[in-house]
């Protein structure tokens, strides 16, 4: 009975990892259309971005979020702006392929730069410390992500049902041509949506990068990880998504616990299975 | 008093019957080469055209059928180990092994369908590279195949080596005029003709009695089918297999660049992306990590500024066509 | 205001306008009339800056705005109510108001004389606005459209797939809407509303203007004339 409530626990918290990594993922297809074939390795690049910002500046690792946030948001924005935005035509194949090439490069990059060696973002002892919930104990840093994951979905959640940002996200998210015609200018909006996305991802990629060690490679599993919750929670939903992840997040650690190489793969066939008998998502509000 | 007109209705122009003359050559050369190349030739010849070929595939799928598939390695893998089964385990000829692994992957395309093709654009194209993901572990766990480490091709080994090496490059040069000729030929038909209709607008053809979902479904399994027999082709010619490589996602980088850069949704360009990935791997052959760096900065600059490809771009620009699809009305005045 | 010369606009290889004159002074409401695929709406989207290639010359007071994009132009004073009314599904009424207002124009049109003009809209401010009726959407379209504060305001079809009551109450509200110097151009299907309510009307055909005058100079026989492309005869 414990250890199914530690299980539990357990594959929330990781969950509430997979959400930081989601909801970037869901902003820009709500947003764009966009399946951002990159977003994995983006996130590897934020956990070395906060790697070479330690190293300079000495910051703890909670406190290099800012500055790699800031620098995200940039290169999100720049990307949509200068690269992608260019791509987008009557076809989705063109931005889709776009950052299939990004990928490639940017995973590249980073092993030229940073070789392959294994490494981690250290925040000392609160890494292993935990709390006692009863019988159950609850990791300080999972519970700390899980947090931080819920206040974000929450901020965006914000930003886009009562900010006039929001509004003008969505007006373009469901008319582009429509919403320039009110004086959005849609170049600049989606190139904000990817910077947001590309932002979220930065907190994720730190946390990320402090939970496990990281090489220029894992980038594409977490973008399978993000793209199954955000299909599992089911489109046009943020809080859909979150859901998504924790079920992901529960799924991975009861395949764990099942055979310790199992993990993943029981992530994945929820996701088939919420594919076969639920394809608009366990969540999802029509658009 | 009215001038005679003739009409004609073709699709050959001076240009398209040289370029048809020129692949005959080139065919006759592939199936001689080995009378004349060194055994190490052999070898690199049989990668180049097992990536041809999977790149015609890839093109078929995403150029024509409007299908973008990063997914592809799951084929290729289950052919190469489905060369093993038969091969290895159940005593099938080396030989005869590759189109059953064809066969294996079409199933397995087919069965695994209806899942994939509840999704859409850039969703199906991750829900497929899942199931890629998913057959590797699958394949991981079979200790009869060598579980995570793989397994070597013993039985080919016993062969003798020149059979054995020619052998392989033959059926590889085989597979890829095959696969070039029946590319051409299905499009040439009434399945190119509504996959064209349904990769210009699928609302369009299905009001005109497309029936669209059969139409990928078969693009898909056709597709599925060529990928295998990469797969079983190649390994083949490895004599050594392992998940990690066998459903590689490199496979389809490789395929994804050299469509791209060469032309997607034409027949020539494909040949024109081989020839560029391979020159530049050539070229850069000592420098690691930077002939990828480079390889993907070409692929998105040319999406950027040259959506249609290479050869898309050279078409367009000069109308050409080697390996024309569209009929033309040509007109002889009296 | 608006002087428009030799306007030349294409879709693809398709050619849609070919040389469109045309004169609006502030204040004056221009109907256009025509039938299916004429070129009217073409017209209204090349002024607006929603067609990639078009030639020729449009000044707006004074200014040539030939070249410029959509999300510009609104900012100089057109404002569009488009063809299908293109209301945003996930927002609000209130929030498809709001964003009329981006372009942050000043002026006597806010949220409140919006709902002065269309008092069903406050009722339902709240609800998604795709869960309204037709002709309640399509005041939504109108009031969005004034939320710019524009000097002209182009109506593309506004009547279409609505009811002939509805339609009367929606140009009932026309002269409210010009009350403040507007300059309309409205596209027509029905030709005696068009009529009614325009200082000039101009009919299409095939790309062309075929007729131009004002309502009172202009008979039926020699509109349908127009309209249809046949030979006039005058009573």
């Amino acid at each position: 009975m414990l250890e199914i409530a530690d299980v539990l626990v357990q594959g929330i918290m990781l969950g509430g990892l997979y959400a930081l990594f989601a909801i970037g993922l869901s902003i820009a297809y709500g947003v764009m259309r966009l399946v951002n074939i990159a977003h994995g390795d983006f996130l590897v690049l934020a956990s070395y971005l906060a790697l070479t910002t330690i190293a300079l500046s000495g910051l703890h690792p909670f406190l290099a979020i800012v500055p790699v946030a800031i620098a995200m948001f940039a290169i999100g924005y720049a990307l949509q702006r200068w690269v992608l935005g260019r791509t987008m035509g009557s076809d989705g194949l063109a931005p889709l392929l776009a950052t299939f090439g990004i990928a490639i490069i940017l995973r590249n990059a980073l092993l030229q730069i940073y070789s392959a060696d294994a490494r981690s973002l250290q925040i000392g002892s609160i890494a292993t410390d935990s709390l006692s919930f009863g019988s159950i104990s609850v990791g300080v840093f999972p519970l700390l992500v899980l947090l931080v994951s819920i206040g974000l979905t929450f901020a965006v959640s914000l930003l886009f049902d009562r900010t006039s940002i929001g509004i003008a996200l969505r007006a373009t998210s469901d008319d582009p041509e429509t919403a320039s015609l009110m004086g959005i200018r849609t170049g600049r909006t989606h190139a904000a949506a990817l910077g947001l996305s590309f932002a979220l991802v930065a907190v994720g990629g730190v946390f990320a990068g402090i939970r496990t060690t990281f090489t220029p490679d894992i980038g594409p599993a977490s973008l399978l990880y993000a793209f199954e919750a955000v299909v599992i929670g089911g489109l046009g939903s943020l809080w859909g998504t979150f859901a998504g992840a924790v079920l992901l997040g529960v799924a991975q650690g009861i395949g764990a616990e099942i055979d310790a190489g199992a993990g993943v793969l029981a992530g994945h066939l929820v996701f088939l299975a919420v594919l076969v008998l639920r394809p608009t998502g366990l969540f999802a509000r029509t658009r | 008093m009215t001038s005679r007109l003739s009409y004609a209705v073709t699709r050959s122009t001076p240009l398209s019957r040289a370029a048809i003359w020129l692949g005959v050559l080139s065919a006759a050369v592939a199936l001689s080469v080995p009378l004349w190349a060194p055994s190490s030739f052999m070898r690199w010849a049989v990668e180049v055209m097992c990536y041809l070929v999977l790149a015609q595939m890839w093109n078929l799928m995403a150029g024509y059928g409007g299908l973008l598939s990063v997914g592809q390695q799951a084929f290729v893998g289950i052919g190469g180990y489905a060369l093993f089964v038969f091969a290895q385990h159940l005593g099938i000829h080396p030989f005869l092994a590759v189109p059953l692994g064809g066969l294996l992957a079409a199933v397995a395309a087919a069965a695994t369908a209806p899942i994939v093709f509840r999704l859409r654009g850039g969703y199906f194209a991750v829900c497929t590279w899942v199931l890629a993901e998913v057959f590797r572990i699958a394949f991981s766990n079979v200790s009869a195949l060598g579980g995570g480490s793989g397994q070597s091709l013993t039985v080919m080994a016993r062969m003798d080596r020149p059979l054995r090496e020619t052998g392989v490059y033959l059926i590889a040069a085989v597979v890829l005029i095959l696969a070039s000729l029946a590319i051409n030929l299905m499009l040439r038909s009434r399945f190119g003709l509504g996959l064209t209709a349904v990769r210009d607008s699928e609302a369009a053809a299905e009001s005109q009695g497309v029936d669209v979902r059969a139409l990928k479904l078969q693009v898909y399994v056709l597709a599925a089918f060529g990928s295998g027999l990469v797969g079983a082709v190649y390994y083949m010619s490895v004599l050594r297999i392992s998940p990690p490589a066998a459903f590689d996602i490199n496979w389809v980088v490789a395929a994804v660049f050299i469509v791209v850069i060469g032309g997607i949704g034409t027949l020539e360009g494909p040949l024109i992306g081989a020839a560029i990935f391979f020159g530049l791997r050539w070229a850069l052959a000592d420098y690691g990590a930077w002939y990828w760096l480079i390889m993907g900065s070409v692929a998105v600059a040319v999406i950027v500024f040259f959506p249609k490809g290479i050869w898309g771009w050279v078409r367009n620009r000069w109308d050409l066509q080697l390996l024309p699809l569209q009929r033309r009305l040509i007109v002889r005045g009296r | 205001m608006l002087r428009v010369r030799a306007l030349e606009a294409r879709y693809g290889d398709f050619q849609a306008l070919f040389g469109i004159d045309l004169d609006l002074a502030a204040g004056e409401v221009l109907a256009l009339i025509g039938a299916n695929g004429a070129g009217k709406s073409t017209f209204l989207k090349s002024l607006v800056g929603q067609i990639a290639h078009r030639r020729g010359e449009i000044a707006f007071k004074g200014r040539d705005i030939s070249a410029l994009p959509a999300d510009d132009i609104v900012r100089l004073g057109i404002a569009m109510v488009p063809e299908g009314r293109r209301i945003f599904r996930s927002l609000s009424v209130e929030e498809n108001l709001r964003v009329g207002a981006f372009a942050g124009r000043p002026g006597p049109w806010t949220l409140e004389a919006v709902f002065e003009l269309f008092p069903i809209l406050e009722q339902r401010r709240r609800q998604a606005a795709i869960s309204l009726s037709g002709g309640q959407q399509q005041m939504v379209a109108i009031g969005r459209a004034l939320m710019s504060n524009p000097d002209l305001l182009l109506c593309d079809e506004i009547s279409l797939g609505l009811s002939p009551a509805v339609v009367k109450d929606i140009y009932d509200a026309l002269p409210r809407i010009r009350a403040h110097g507007l300059a309309l151009v409205v596209v027509e299907q029905d030709i005696d509303t068009a009529v009614r309510v325009s200082d000039h009307v101009a009919c299409f055909m095939h790309g062309r203007v075929s007729l131009r005058g004002a309502p009172s100079e202009l008979t039926r026989e020699r509109i349908s004339a127009a309209y249809f492309g046949l030979e006039a005869h005058d009573a």
